[in-house]
């Protein structure tokens, strides 16, 4: 049984930041333009690549969907705007690697022309939970909060669990990010129609929308629009501003006392929490029939010229939503894509704005100065302090420098959420989230290479035995046949061996007529599975000639 | 446009270890000063000695190393070490004392072992119990905590010859020079049969913790507070040490308050508030989870009770100090905190 605590608890640990959020809520939420050229990456969430439904030349419709998801854990991905398809390739995507991915090119035609998404559900309220999930899937929605993991997927509790709290997270603790406040007072209306949908979908018992205590404003205009449409089942928690109160685990406990287990989900509390931002596209999908092609992102830093919160289409490059924002300023340094704590750093602002961009720190070098160099650890200890998970960042660092893979788990490396609070007041100015991260890749590299050579070795146990099994059968036949050989007419009998010779082309024969007379399986295709075929045929051509072989 | 990228997080960094180094020698003045003012001109020059001493040697090792010089010596931990060792020096000692003790906590305890973040002891402890085991005669230079403007003192120029030259001042002795301190004559009077009432009555003793050391701990004690304030030392360290030191000595005066020193008189002489607060609190030997802190400071206060009361030295600190350094690890084992999300253990 979970309950709302009547007075929000304080995290563990935590840091208070300077918020840094009044430059970008100075001016009102407005819409970017339409760019010329959108680049629409397939993988904008947590999961497998969308894979393109449309070819090169394609005009396409704003709202249309350009590529599916197969997948469980997946999203599908829409046009836009209204224009024409002009490449799918591989183009740089904001991503920590810095590697490029699948992106579908769209140059618009500035009609910005709707399709018919066919998302709209005439009463939602009343509509079957799996019905109302089948579409938020179809509508591509992600959490928008900055991790991206599919909305349906985290609004399917299961049929053997029932969501006791439904929790919307609208802390917004990390500085500068205020997107999610702009969304609450300029679309009030979407989320509480929003936060109603997700409340019915998961049949939650309760629900409360979690805000850092330093935002009056969005709270205002929430309860006003609560209480004018009559509700009084969704609850509204301030929680105490100290970074990390916004990340998952920290608002549950920080709303309801409870902690998330590790390794577990707050499912498993009877718990799930959504991004505010995330209820708002979900009755923009489900109310007004928009699937998810544009999300509100919040421009701001020293590098900007006039900061604010944009309503900007997905694809937009980031260099036209800065320009949309007076362009850059003289004191430009360094591009974040999300916030200063967690967020990345990005090498270009020709990347498209994604599902999961939620701000643009444009910062000057005050704002993000260049590392400083790492000193030796001296286990002051400020991060056993600060660090929201209860770890001792310092034993990690230890176990992580010295690629000491088991004791660092020893240490609950896998606990560490990456909020980076430790690294913020090192005094040695180490580089601490960066060795948690590597520590955590090369396990995760470790377990793969287990699981192959596990794989390889059970393959090879299996052909040992097979081999054996063979021989072992080959023997049998041959002795079998060798005392056959004894029981047989003696050579010189040519009718006896003219006999046996018929005898084998008769059998030959007699099985040759029944294999044709069974169907095969690639005898009466269909036209779409002969064009995929030809289509499988031609991949491997061209990849066998690109591999140069 | 493009631009250059990194990890997280990217706000610039709240602190760094030089400032910390800095504000501990900020809050350690005022100890200083009234050192100073009790014990006259020795005291400068251990300090000035000790400090040089280590920044030269940790400078030698640095380059020995091939390590960066200037960069290393601006953390301050060197002339740090310097310091703390100097603060426990008697200020009569000769020149090659403190240069001895800072040389070896540097180049032995601190650099051979990697530098700093990677002494297992703490430096200027090692420092402390080399002199005092190689040198105990040297060790007990202290003159009366007189004061500076007394007739008896030594003036600038016969500290001087004394110090550099072993030279004494016309007339006088090394009896007449030197003194024992508090927490030596408590011990030698307690082990004379004499009761705790009657050596508390003698004007060394002071107030509750010794002549002009009861004032030199307040000292400590405040700058250590303001260390706290700061958030430069958690408080773990010095509750657990002064809060040992405090009951033990508590048991053992209720139970025979003529055999045992008072609970006071242990907190406010020697190096008591000294080393709570600015020895034992040295981060890289001591033990860093939040309840491992509290043990590895209640040992120091045992231990150091137990050496003062029943060992061969007068004070404990620095042996004390130095077991616990060898029991951090261990500690920092047993007491891991339970991570989040975890069921307690």
């Amino acid at each position: 049984m979970v309950n709302i605590l009547e007075q929000p608890r304080r995290i563990h640990g935590g840091l208070h930041l300077r918020p840094n959020k009044a430059q970008s809520l100075r001016e009102p939420l407005r819409s970017a333009a339409v760019p010329q050229r959108l680049v629409v990456p397939l993988s904008q969430h947590i999961g497998e690549p969308a894979e393109p439904l449309v070819n090169v030349g394609d005009t396409v419709l704003k709202g249309q969907t350009i590529a599916r998801s197969l997948n469980y854990i997946g999203a599908p991905v829409h046009a836009p705007t209204s224009g024409t398809v002009t490449d799918i390739g591989e183009y740089p995507v904001p991503h920590p690697s810095g590697l490029k991915a699948t992106c579908i090119v769209i140059h618009a035609d500035g009609e910005d022309r709707g399709t018919d998404t066919g998302l709209k559900m005439a009463d939602v309220f009343r509509a079957d939970p799996a019905d109302i999930r089948q579409r938020v899937r179809e509508a591509g929605i992600v959490g928008l909060g900055g991790a991206g993991f599919p909305t349906a997927v985290k609004l399917n509790p299961g049929p053997q669990r029932k969501v006791e709290l439904l929790v919307i997270n609208a802390a917004e603790c990390e500085p500068y990010i205020s997107c999610d406040e702009a969304l609450m007072c300029n679309h009030t209306q979407d989320v509480i129609d929003g936060v109603r949908i997700m409340q019915h979908a998961l049949h939650a018992r309760q629900v409360v929308i979690g805000i850092e205590d330093n935002m009056p404003a969005a709270v205002d205009c929430l309860r006003h629009g609560l209480e004018a449409a009559g509700i009084d089942d969704i609850r509204i928690a301030r929680v105490p501003t100290l970074y990390p109160a916004g990340g998952e685990k920290q608002l549950i406990y920080a709303l309801t006392g409870e902690e998330v287990p590790s390794q577990g989900l707050p499912a498993d509390l009877g718990i799930v929490c959504h991004n505010v931002g995330t209820a708002a596209a979900v009755a923009r999908a489900l109310l007004h029939g928009e699937p998810l092609i544009s999300r509100i992102v919040t421009v701001t830093g020293e590098g900007v010229r006039n900061p604010g919160n944009l309503e900007v289409r997905i694809g937009t490059p980031m260099a036209d939503v800065i320009d949309a924002c007076g362009g850059y300023t003289e004191k430009v340094e360094r591009l974040l894509m999300g916030g200063p704590m967690m967020g990345i750093a990005l090498p270009g602002d020709q990347l498209p704005v994604i599902k999961t961009t939620n701000c643009l720190l444009v910062a000057s070098r005050e704002e993000a100065p260049p590392p400083a160099v790492a000193l030796p650890c001296i286990r002051c200890g400020e991060c056993t302090t600060v660090c929201p998970a209860q770890l001792l960042p310092q034993q990690l660092y230890w176990y992580a420098h010295a690629r000491n893979f088991d004791k660092v788990q020893d240490y609950n490396l896998f606990d560490c959420i990456e909020c980076g609070c430790c690294a913020q007041v090192c005094p040695s100015h180490i580089p601490l989230v960066q060795y948690y991260r590597f520590a955590k890749t090369e396990i995760w590299d470790l377990e793969r290479q287990r699981a192959r050579a596990d794989q390889a070795r059970q393959r090879h146990e299996f052909r040992l035995e097979r081999l054996e099994r063979e021989k072992k059968a080959l023997d049998e036949r041959r002795a079998a046949a060798k005392k056959g050989l004894d029981k047989r007419p003696k050579a010189g009998d040519a009718d006896a061996k003219k006999a046996e010779i018929a005898a084998a082309l008769e059998r030959v024969k007699a099985r040759r007529e029944t294999q044709q007379a069974q169907a095969r399986n690639t005898d009466n295709l269909t036209p779409e599975q002969k064009a995929s075929i030809a289509a499988v045929n031609r991949r491997r051509a061209t990849h066998d000639s690109s591999s140069g072989q | 446009m493009e631009f250059p990228t990194q990890s997280s997080p990217y706000l610039p960094a709240a602190s760094g270890v030089n400032r910390l180094m800095l504000r501990v020698m900020l809050a350690l003045v005022p100890a200083m000063l009234l050192m100073f003012w009790y014990f006259g001109w020795g005291v400068l020059f251990n300090l000035g000695l000790a400090g040089l001493t280590a920044i030269g040697a940790e400078a030698l090792m640095l380059m020995a190393r091939r390590r960066p010089v200037i960069a290393t010596l601006y953390d301050g931990s060197a002339l740090l070490t310097g310091l703390l060792l100097a603060m426990t020096l008697p200020p009569l000692a000769p020149w090659w004392l403190p240069v001895l003790g800072a040389g070896f906590a540097i180049v032995v305890a601190k650099q051979l072992y990697g530098g700093l973040g990677y002494n297992p002891f703490n430096p200027a402890m090692v420092g402390f119990v080399v002199l005092i085991i190689s040198f105990p005669l040297q060790m007990t230079l202290w003159p009366p905590p007189t004061g500076l403007l007394s007739a008896d003192a030594m003036g600038l120029v016969d500290t001087v010859r004394m110090i550099f030259g072993g030279v004494l001042p016309d007339g006088r002795t090394l009896d007449s020079l030197t003194m024992a301190t508090p927490l030596d004559t408590a011990k030698t009077q307690l082990g004379l049969d004499y009761t705790w009432t009657e050596i508390a009555t003698r004007s060394l003793i002071g107030h509750f913790g010794g002549y002009g050391w009861e004032w030199i701990n307040l000292a400590c004690l405040a700058g250590g507070l303001w260390l706290w304030r700061t958030r430069t030392i958690h408080w773990q360290i010095p509750a657990g040490m002064l809060g040992a030191l405090f009951v033990t000595s508590l048991l053992f005066f209720i139970a025979d308050s003529d055999s045992f020193g008072s609970p006071m008189f242990h907190l406010f002489s020697g190096a008591t508030m000294l080393g709570a607060f600015f020895i034992a609190t040295d981060p890289v030997s001591a033990a860093t989870t939040p309840r491992g802190r509290i043990y590895y400071g209640a040992g120091i206060g045992v231990i150091t009770y137990v050496i003062r009361t029943w060992g061969g030295y007068p004070e404990g600190l620095a042996f004390a100090v130095l077991l616990m350094n060898m029991a951090a690890p261990t500690i920092d084992y047993y007491t891991q905190p339970r991570v989040f999300g975890h069921e307690e253990k």
